[in-house]
C-alpha cells in the first residue's frame, strides 16, 4: 500500500501536534522554499505536479498562481474552507486531524505568490474547528514558523481565520471574498478573476483546503512524483467523501482513476442490506444523476472519464442512492437545498428554484400531472446557461438528468 | 484619446470608444437592448439577466495568431457557447452582437417569465402603470401567457413605508438593486440594503429616521417597477393623465433642471394642479438627479396661506383692496421719495423681476440692496466659471477646493458632482472647521478654527492643478468675512492662473437660486434699512430672519412688500402686493455656475397675484419711469442690452438643446428611468466680465467676539424657511430649532443632549432650541442653523437660559 | 455608550487587527457573533453599536443578519438544535430522527419548547454526512457538533442542559 498524502493522521498518530508533524518532515518544505527557492520556482513545481483544484472546478493550481497580477500589491491567499456542498466532508477531516499540513500548504502558496497575509475562510458551522486552527496558528507563530523574518529571511507571513455564518454560496470564490469584506456573500461579476481583482480589490489566490494540503509533499517529493499518482488526465490523489446508502460512509483517499465500484463496494462495504445501487451523484447535490449500470460503476473516477457519463466529478462527493429511494424525492431534497441557498442576486436562479420548488412539492406530494414533470424539466432548461454564477447551474443538474434518466419514478409519482 | 473599436450589432456597424459596454454601444445606434438592473450611471452588476445577447468574436489560429477566414474570405466569427449579458461585456474589435435571433429572443422571454413568477401583476392599481419598464418589456419580450399557477404566489406586504417620503411594495420588487446601488454608489448614503436571500430577498432600511437621505426620491425614478413610490405622488394620478412643463429648481444655486407633471382636477375646480416634480436631464447641471428638497418642496406654491389680493393698512390693520388703489398709493409715495427710497430684494426673484425693480429704483433716484448674508458675486462675475464649463469634465489633474461649506446641505447636487469628480481622480481639498460628508472624498482635509477662513484659503496650494475651482460657502461667517473670503479665493485663483478658462474659477455656494443674478443685476448686500424712509421689499423677509429689524421697519414712513405669504415683514407693511410663484410664470435664474436658465409657467396664477417684474413695471408707469412689463420676454432683451455679460441671451437660445448622453426618457424608460429628456433648453453659461487682477483683501472682516462659547451660523438643507415649511410631505423631516454643541461644552453650559433651552445671541433672547451634542463640533462653538427661528448673522456671543419647564 | 465596545474591547481589537486598517468592515461577521453572546440573537441596539465601531451604516450591518443563517434577529430557544436533514443525512434516517425528536419534545419542527430552552430546526448539510443522524447546537457561546445521535441520547443531552439551568 502506498503512503497516504492527505489523510496522514490515519497512519501517523498525533500528527495534529506540532512536534509530531515536525518529526515527520513537517515545515521542511516551507523552510526549503523560503530559504532556497524563488517564488516562481515553487509555482513551476506545482505546475509540473499537475495538481488541479479540489474545490470542484479542477483548475490547474500552478497556472492559477502564475496569473497573479504583479503590478498590483499586496497579494493575498485565501484558503476556501467553506465546505458546504451536500455530501462533502473531507476538508473538515483534513483540518481537524492534519491541520499543520494544511497550514503549511497555505504558507507555501503564500510564499509562491508573494502574499504576506493569508486567510482561512471557514464556514460558520466549523466554529470549534476554527478555534482549534487559531490555536495551531498561534503555536506556529510561537515556534517561529509564522511571523516576521521567517528562517532569518526577509519573508514574513501571517495566517488568520475568518468565520462565515451559514451560506453555501460563500464557497463560490468571489462571494467568499465579498463575505470576507463584510458584505452579503453574493458572487461578483467575472472577469475580473481573483488573481487580478480579489480581496479588497487586490490580486488573490483562492484555493480549496485539500488542494493546498497536497502542496507540502509535492515540494518535498517533487512534481513528477505527484504526477505519477492518479491518471493521465487527472494527476494525484483525492479524498473521496462517500455518503448515502452505503455500509461504511466516510472519507477515502485514493488515486484518481479508482472506479466507482471499488470505492462503493470495496471501501464503502457495499449497499445497506445489500440492495441494488440505482444512482450515483458524484459531485454532491450539484451532480447529474448517474444511472448506476455496470459501465458506470466501472468508470474510473477522473475528470474526463466521468464527463463521458454526462456528469461531473466536481468535488468528488459521492452520494449513493439505492432502490429504496425514489428520484422525485431526491430532487425534492436538492431543489429545496438550492432554493434555500440561492443568494438571490440573479433572476433565473432566484425565481427558477422557487418555481421548481413549487412544482417538485406538487409532484412529490402526489398532486401533479404529467404536465408538471414536463414543466419542471422546462423550467430547469430555462435556467440553464443564464445564471450569474455556477450555483444556478448546479441547481438544475439533478433535475434535468433525474427526469431524463429515471422517467419511471415520475410516472409513478404522477399516477399516485 | 481613447481608442475606437468597430463592431456590428444586429447587422449595423458602430464605432465606439474602447471600454464601452455592448448595451451602450447599441443605444448609440438606436438599438434597444432591454435591461432592468443596468443603469447607465452605475457600475454594471449583471443581475437581472434580461440583456442577453449572442456575442461572436473573430476566431484566431492558436498557433499563428492569425485570423481564421470563412470560405468567402471574411473573418470567421466564433459565438460563445452561451448567451452573454450585454450590460457587462465591453466591446472588442470585430465583435458581432446578435440581439434579434430566435435564441436570444427566447432567452429574454425566459427571463421575463421568471421575473413574473413572483410578481403580483397588479398593474391596474399600480402607480407605475403606464410608465413601467417591467410592463413595457413584458409586452415587448414576454411570452403572453403564464405557466406559473397563480395560487402558488407568495404574497408580501404591499404598503411598507421605508421612511416619511418613500413607500415600498415588496411584491413588486424585482431585486434589481438599482435603489440600493444608487444610494451607495452615487450618493454614498448606504441606508438601503437587501435583507434575507433568494426569493425572500427584501429591501430594508435601518436608518433613523427611515430611508434617511436627501436623495431618496431619485430611487423612485430609476426603480423599473412600481415597488418604490413617493409619499407625494403615490395614488396621486396615472401617468397618462399627466401634462408636463419644464422648470428650474428654485431652492439653491445649482439650478437643477426639472419637469413638473400636472393634471386638471375637479377638486380644484377644474384647475391645473402640480402632481409631482421630476428631474429633467442636463448633463452639465444635474445629470439625471434632483435632491428631495427640490422634489418635494414645491408645495409652497399651492399653499392655502398664499396671498391672493393686494392689501393696504387702514386703521392699523391690513385690509384687502384693489390693484388700482394699491398701486396708486404706492406710486404716490414713491414719486418723490428720491434717495430716501430703498428697494430690498433677495436671490429668490428671477432676473426679469430684479432688473425691473432695479430700474424703477434707479429711475426714482433710490438705492437698491440685496438681502443676503453672503457676498462676492461681483468677483464671481469676473473669475467664476465661464462658458464651456462642466463639473462632469473634472478629473485627474484637476483640483477642487471647497471652503467654509457643508456642500451636501447647501447645494446637494454640487456635492454629488464633486464627489464624482474626486472619484474620477480630481484632487479635492475640503477646508472646514468640522467634519462634513464631503470629507469622505477629500484628498486633503484642512481643519481651521472658525474665524480663520481667509487665512486658510490664502495658504491653500493649487498651483500644480491643470484646472482649479474654488467653492466657498457661508459656514460660520457673516457678510464682511464672506466678502473677504471671496476676495481671497479670487486672488488664489488669479495668482495661480486659474481664471478665464473653462472649468476654472470661483463658485459661490449662494443661499438662493438666483443670488448670482441679483449681483449681476447690480444689487449689493449691506444696505442700511434704518436710513431709508420708503422701503420697497420684494422676495425677502428681513424681520422673519431677525425680529429686531421690526423696529427699523416700523420706523420707516412707508413700506411696500411684494410677497407670496404674509411674512413677518409683510405684517408690518403699509401695502402688501401678492405675487406669482415661480411655477405660475416664466423667467430666468442665473445659477452659481453662471448658467442662465429658463423656466416656464406650470400652473395658472393664484387669485389676483401678479409677477414681481410686472408690478414694478406698473408702478413705473405711474411714476414716469419707462419699463417693460406684461411679458418677461419683453424684459429679457433689455437685460441683454444693458447687463454686462448678458448680451446675446435670448429665450430662443436658452431653449436650445443638444443631445445628452446617456440618452434617457424616450420610449426606453427602462434604461435611464422616468426622469425627463430635456427638450426645453439647457441654458447658456455667461462669459466672464472684466480682467481680474488680484486685489487687496478687505481687512475689516469680523473678528470673533470674546465669549466662552461663540455661536456661529451654519446652513441646513431642511430648515424652516418659507420655501419649505408649507410642504406637508416634507414636514416630518423638518427639524425643530436646534443648536449643535460639543459634549464638553454642553457640560460647561450645564445642558444635556436633547434638552430644550432658551438661547440668547449677542445678549438678546431669541427662541428656544433643542441642544444636540455632537463631538464633531469644535469646542467653544455652538452651531446655529440659519432659517430655523434663531436669528444669527455671523459669529456672535452666545448664552443659554435653561428653561426648566421645557426640559425634554 | 457603546456597550459592546466596552465589554469586549480586547476581543474586538484582536479581531480588527486581523484585517488591514482601512478594512475594518471585515470584522463585522465576528462582531455579530459577539453580539449574540448576550442573548443568543442580535438586537437593534447591537446593530447600531457594531455599525458605530466599524463605521458602517446600521442598514449595512442588519443586511448581514438577514443573509447569513447563523445570525438571528429574534429570541428562540437558548439551545438551538439544528438537525441536518439534507440529502446525504436524509438517506441515513435524518428526517425520521428530526420528526421523532420533535415528537418527544412535543413541538413542531422549527418551534421552541415551552420553557424556552430548546428550539429544533432542520438545516442544510453540515459536512458530517457519514455521521448521520447528527446536529449542531448553537448557543450564544458558539456551535458544537453532535454526531451519530439517537433520540434517546439527544433527550439525555437536553436533560443535562435542564440541570445546568437549574443551578
Ligand atoms: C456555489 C459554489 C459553491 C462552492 N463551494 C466551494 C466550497 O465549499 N469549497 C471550495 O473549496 N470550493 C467551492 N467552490 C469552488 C470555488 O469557487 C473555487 O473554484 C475554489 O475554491 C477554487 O479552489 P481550487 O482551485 O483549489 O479548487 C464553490 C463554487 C460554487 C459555484
Ligand atoms: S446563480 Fe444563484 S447563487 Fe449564483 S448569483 Fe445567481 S442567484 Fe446567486
Ligand atoms: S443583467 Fe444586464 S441589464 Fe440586468
Amino acid at each position: 500500500m502506498t503512503e497516504l498524502v492527505l489523510l496522514r493522521h490515519r497512519e501517523i498518530p498525533k500528527i495534529n501536534q506540532l512536534d509530531v508533524y515536525k518529526k515527520n518532515g513537517g515545515f521542511e518544505a516551507f523552510e526549503k522554499v523560503v530559504t532556497s527557492m524563488k517564488p516562481d520556482e515553487v509555482t513551476e513545481i506545482v505546475k509540473t505536479s499537475g495538481l488541479r483544484g479540489r474545490g470542484g472546478a479542477g483548475f490547474p493550481t500552478g497556472v492559477k498562481w502564475s496569473f497573479m497580477d504583479n503590478n498590483n500589491w499586496p497579494h493575498y491567499v485565501v484558503a476556501n474552507a467553506d465546505e458546504s456542498e451536500p455530501g462533502t466532508f473531507k476538508d473538515r477531516e483534513i483540518m481537524e486531524s492534519n491541520p499543520f499540513q494544511f497550514l503549511e500548504g497555505v504558507a507555501i502558496a503564500s510564499y509562491a505568490v508573494g502574499a504576506t497575509e493569508a486567510y482561512v475562510y471557514c464556514r460558520g458551522e466549523f466554529w470549534e474547528l476554527t478555534h482549534v486552527l487559531d490555536e495551531k496558528i498561534a503555536e506556529l507563530e510561537e515556534a517561529g514558523l509564522l511571523g516576521d523574518n521567517l528562517f532569518g529571511t526577509e519573508y514574513s507571513l501571517r495566517i488568520y481565520t475568518h468565520l462565515g455564518a451559514g451560506a453555501y454560496i460563500c464557497g463560490e470564490e468571489t462571494a467568499l471574498l465579498e463575505s470576507m469584506e463584510g458584505k452579503r456573500g453574493q458572487p461578483r461579476l467575472r472577469p475580473p478573476f481573483p488573481p487580478s481583482y480579489g480581496l479588497y480589490g487586490k490580486p488573490t489566490v483562492v484555493n480549496n483546503v485539500e488542494t493546498l494540503t497536497n502542496v507540502p509533499l509535492i515540494i518535498t517529493k517533487g512534481g513528477e512524483w505527484y504526477k505519477s499518482l492518479g491518471t493521465e488526465d487527472t494527476a494525484g490523489v483525492k479524498v473521496f467523501s462517500l455518503s448515502g446508502r452505503v455500509k461504511k460512509p466516510g472519507n477515502y483517499e485514493l488515486p484518481f482513476g479508482t472506479s466507482f465500484r471499488e470505492l462503493i463496494f470495496e471501501h464503502g462495504g457495499g449497499i445497506i442490506d445489500d440492495r441494488p445501487v440505482r444512482a450515483i451523484m458524484a459531485a454532491g447535490a450539484s451532480s447529474a444523476l448517474i444511472v448506476a449500470e455496470d459501465k458506470a460503476l466501472d468508470t474510473p473516477m477522473d475528470y474526463a472519464s466521468v464527463r463521458e457519463l454526462k456528469a461531473d466529478l466536481g468535488s468528488a462527493s459521492i452520494i449513493v442512492i439505492d432502490d429504496t429511494v425514489s428520484i422525485d424525492w431526491v430532487l425534492k431534497k436538492t431543489i429545496h437545498f438550492f432554493e434555500h441557498e440561492s443568494c438571490g442576486k440573479c433572476t433565473p436562479c432566484r425565481e427558477g428554484n422557487y418555481w421548481m420548488n413549487h412544482i417538485i412539492e406538487r409532484i412529490h406530494g402526489g398532486d401533479a400531472t404529467h404536465d408538471d414533470v414536463e414543466l419542471l424539466d422546462s423550467v430547469a432548461k430555462q435556467i440553464e446557461n443564464k445564471c450569474l454564477c455556477a450555483l444556478g447551474e448546479f441547481s438544475i443538474q439533478a433535475v434535468m438528468t433525474g427526469i431524463e434518466r429515471f422517467p419511471q419514478d415520475f410516472e409513478i409519482a404522477v399516477k399516485n | 484619446m481613447t481608442k475606437e473599436v468597430n463592431l456590428t450589432i444586429d447587422g449595423k456597424r458602430v464605432s465606439v470608444p474602447e471600454g464601452t459596454l455592448i448595451v451602450d454601444a447599441a443605444k448609440k445606434i438606436g438599438i434597444d437592448i432591454p435591461v432592468f438592473c443596468y443603469h447607465p450611471k452605475m457600475e454594471p452588476v449583471g443581475m437581472c439577466r434580461m440583456c442577453l445577447v449572442d456575442v461572436g468574436r473573430p476566431a484566431f489560429d492558436r498557433e499563428t495568431g492569425e485570423a481564421i477566414l470563412d470560405e468567402d474570405g471574411s473573418p470567421k466569427i466564433q459565438f460563445g457557447w452561451k448567451l452573454d449579458t450585454a450590460c457587462t461585456v465591453p466591446v472588442s474589435e470585430g465583435m458581432v452582437v446578435e440581439g434579434m435571433t430566435e435564441k436570444v429572443q427566447k432567452g429574454r422571454q425566459d427571463i421575463v417569465e421568471l421575473l413574473l413568477t413572483s410578481h403580483p401583476l397588479d398593474c391596474p392599481i399600480c402607480d407605475k402603470g403606464g410608465e413601467c419598464p417591467l410592463q413595457n418589456l413584458t409586452m415587448a419580450h414576454g411570452a403572453g401567457e403564464s405557466r406559473f399557477i397563480y395560487d402558488d404566489k407568495i404574497h408580501f406586504d404591499k404598503n411598507v413605508p421605508l421612511g416619511d417620503l418613500i413607500w415600498l411594495d415588496r411584491e413588486r420588487c424585482i431585486q434589481c438593486a438599482r435603489c440600493i446601488r444608487f444610494q451607495e454608489e452615487i450618493v454614498d448614503d448606504a441606508v438601503l440594503e437587501f435583507f434575507n436571500r433568494g426569493r425572500a430577498t427584501d429591501i430594508i432600511t435601518n436608518s433613523e429616521p427611515g430611508f434617511d437621505s436627501y436623495w431618496s426620491g431619485n430611487t423612485t425614478d430609476i426603480c423599473p417597477v412600481g415597488a418604490l413610490t413617493t409619499a407625494d405622488f403615490r395614488f396621486g394620478a396615472r401617468p397618462w393623465e399627466l401634462k408636463h412643463a419644464a422648470s428650474v429648481c428654485s431652492h439653491c444655486p445649482v439650478g437643477c433642471n426639472m419637469t413638473y407633471n400636472t393634471r386638471r382636477e375637479a377638486k380644484s375646480g377644474g384647475g391645473i394642479v402640480i402632481k409631482r416634480a421630476m428631474p429633467r436631464q442636463n448633463e452639465s447641471v444635474n445629470e439625471l438627479w434632483i435632491c428631495d428638497k427640490g422634489r418635494f418642496a414645491y408645495h409652497f406654491t399651492e399653499s392655502e396661506e398664499r396671498l391672493t389680493q393686494p392689501m393696504i393698512r387702514k386703521g392699523g390693520k391690513l385690509v384687502p383692496t384693489s390693484w388700482d388703489d394699491a398701486l396708486a398709493l404706492v406710486a404716490g409715495q414713491f414719486k418723490d421719495a428720491g434717495d430716501s427710497l430703498l428697494s430690498l430684494v433677495s436671490g429668490r426673484l428671477p432676473n426679469e423681476d430684479l432688473f425691473n425693480i432695479k430700474k424703477l429704483t434707479a429711475g426714482l433716484g433710490g438705492k437698491a440692496g440685496l438681502h443676503s448674508y453672503m457676498a462676492g458675486g461681483d468677483l464671481v462675475a469676473q473669475v467664476g466659471l465661464s462658458t464651456g464649463s462642466n463639473l462632469g469634465d473634472l478629473g485627474e489633474g484637476d483640483t477642487i477646493v471647497v471652503i467654509a461649506c457643508d456642500l451636501e446641505e447647501e447645494a446637494p447636487v454640487w456635492w454629488l458632482r464633486i464627489k464624482a469628480a474626486a472619484e474620477r481622480g480630481a484632487k479635492l481639498i475640503v477646508a472646514n472647521p468640522r467634519i462634513t460628508k464631503l470629507d469622505r472624498y477629500a484628498t486633503e482635509i484642512i481643519r481651521y478654527a472658525y474665524g480663520e477662513e481667509v487665512k486658510t484659503v490664502t495658504n491653500v496650494n493649487i498651483s500644480d492643478a491643470e484646472n482649479a475651482l474654488v467653492f466657498y460657502g457661508s459656514e460660520g461667517i457673516g457678510l464682511e468675512t464672506s466678502q473677504a473670503l471671496a476676495n481671497a479665493c479670487a486672488n488664489l485663483l488669479a495668482k495661480t492662473n486659474h481664471v478665464g478658462k473653462p472649468n476654472n474659477g470661483l463658485v459661490a455656494v449662494w443661499p438662493r437660486a438666483n443670488t448670482q443674478g441679483a449681483w449681476d443685476m447690480g444689487y449689493r448686500p449691506g444696505a442700511d434699512l434704518a436710513k431709508a424712509k420708503v422701503l420697497y421689499i420684494a422676495g425677502s423677509d428681513p424681520v422673519g430672519d431677525d425680529p429686531s429689524v421690526a423696529e427699523v421697519i416700523t420706523k420707516a414712513e412707508f413700506v411696500v412688500v411684494q410677497e407670496l405669504f404674509l411674512t413677518k415683514t409683510a405684517e408690518l407693511a403699509d401695502v402688501v402686493l401678492p405675487v406669482q410663484a415661480q411655477t405660475e410664470r416664466e423667467g430666468t435664474f442665473t445659477s452659481g455656475e453662471r448658467r442662465v436658465q429658463r423656466f416656464y409657467p406650470v400652473v395658472l396664477p393664484k387669485g389676483e397675484t401678479r409677477p414681481d417684474f410686472d408690478i414694478a413695471a406698473q408702478i413705473s408707469a405711474k411714476v414716469g419711469v419707462e419699463l417693460k412689463g406684461r411679458f418677461p420676454s419683453l424684459v429679457l432683451p433689455q437685460i441683454s442690452a444693458e447687463i454686462p455679460g448678458y448680451a446675446g441671451i435670448t429665450y430662443q437660445k436658452l431653449a436650445e438643446v443638444s443631445e445628452q448622453w446617456p440618452i434617457v426618457g424616450r420610449g426606453d424608460l427602462y434604461y435611464g428611468g422616468t426622469g425627463y429628456e430635456n427638450k426645453q433648453g439647457l441654458g447658456m453659461q455667461l462669459p466672464l466680465q472684466g480682467n481680474y487682477k488680484t486685489s487687496e483683501v478687505l481687512k475689516n472682516f469680523g473678528s470673533l467676539p470674546d465669549a466662552e462659547v461663540i455661536a456661529v451660523p451654519i446652513t441646513q438643507l431642511y430648515d424652516r424657511g418659507t420655501m419649505i415649511s408649507p410642504s406637508e410631505v416634507l414636514h416630518p423631516r423638518l427639524p425643530e430649532p436646534f443648536i449643535l454643541v460639543n459634549p464638553k461644552d454642553s457640560q460647561i453650559l450645564k445642558t444635556t443632549d436633547g434638552m430644550v433651552v432658551g438661547i440668547s445671541i449677542n445678549g438678546r433672547d431669541t427662541s428656544n432650541a433643542t441642544v444636540v451634542e455632537d463631538e464633531h463640533v469644535p469646542q467653544g462653538i455652538a452651531l446655529v442653523p440659519r432659517s430655523m427661528g434663531i436669528p444669527i448673522d455671523g459669529p456672535s456671543k452666545f448664552e443659554i437660559r435653561i428653561a426648566v419647564a421645557a426640559m425634554a | 455608550m457603546n456597550k459592546i465596545a466596552e465589554k469586549y474591547s480586547g476581543d474586538i481589537e484582536k479581531i480588527i487587527a486581523k484585517y488591514p486598517p482601512e478594512q475594518k468592515r471585515s470584522a463585522v461577521m465576528s462582531l455579530l457573533y459577539i453580539a449574540q453572546r448576550e442573548d443568543g440573537y442580535v438586537t437593534k441596539h447591537d446593530i447600531n453599536e457594531i455599525a458605530e465601531i466599524l463605521e458602517m451604516t446600521p442598514t449595512e450591518v442588519v443586511a448581514l443578519v438577514g443573509f447569513y443563517t447563523l445570525y438571528h434577529d429574534k429570541q428562540d430557544g437558548k439551545y438551538r438544535i439544528q438537525v441536518c436533514n439534507d440529502l446525504p443525512c436524509a438517506l441515513r434516517g435524518a428526517d425520521e430522527f428530526l420528526e421523532n425528536l420533535c415528537e418527544n419534545l412535543g413541538i413542531q419542527v422549527g418551534d421552541t419548547t415551552e420553557d424556552g430552552l430548546v428550539s429544533v430546526e432542520g438545516v442544510m448539510c453540515l459536512a458530517a454526512c457519514d455521521k448521520a443522524p447528527m446536529f449542531q447546537v448553537q448557543t450564544g457561546d458558539g456551535l458544537k457538533y453532535h454526531e451519530e445521535m439517537t433520540v434517546e441520547n439527544t433527550m439525555e443531552l437536553i436533560e443535562s442542559w435542564k440541570k445546568e439551568e437549574k443551578k
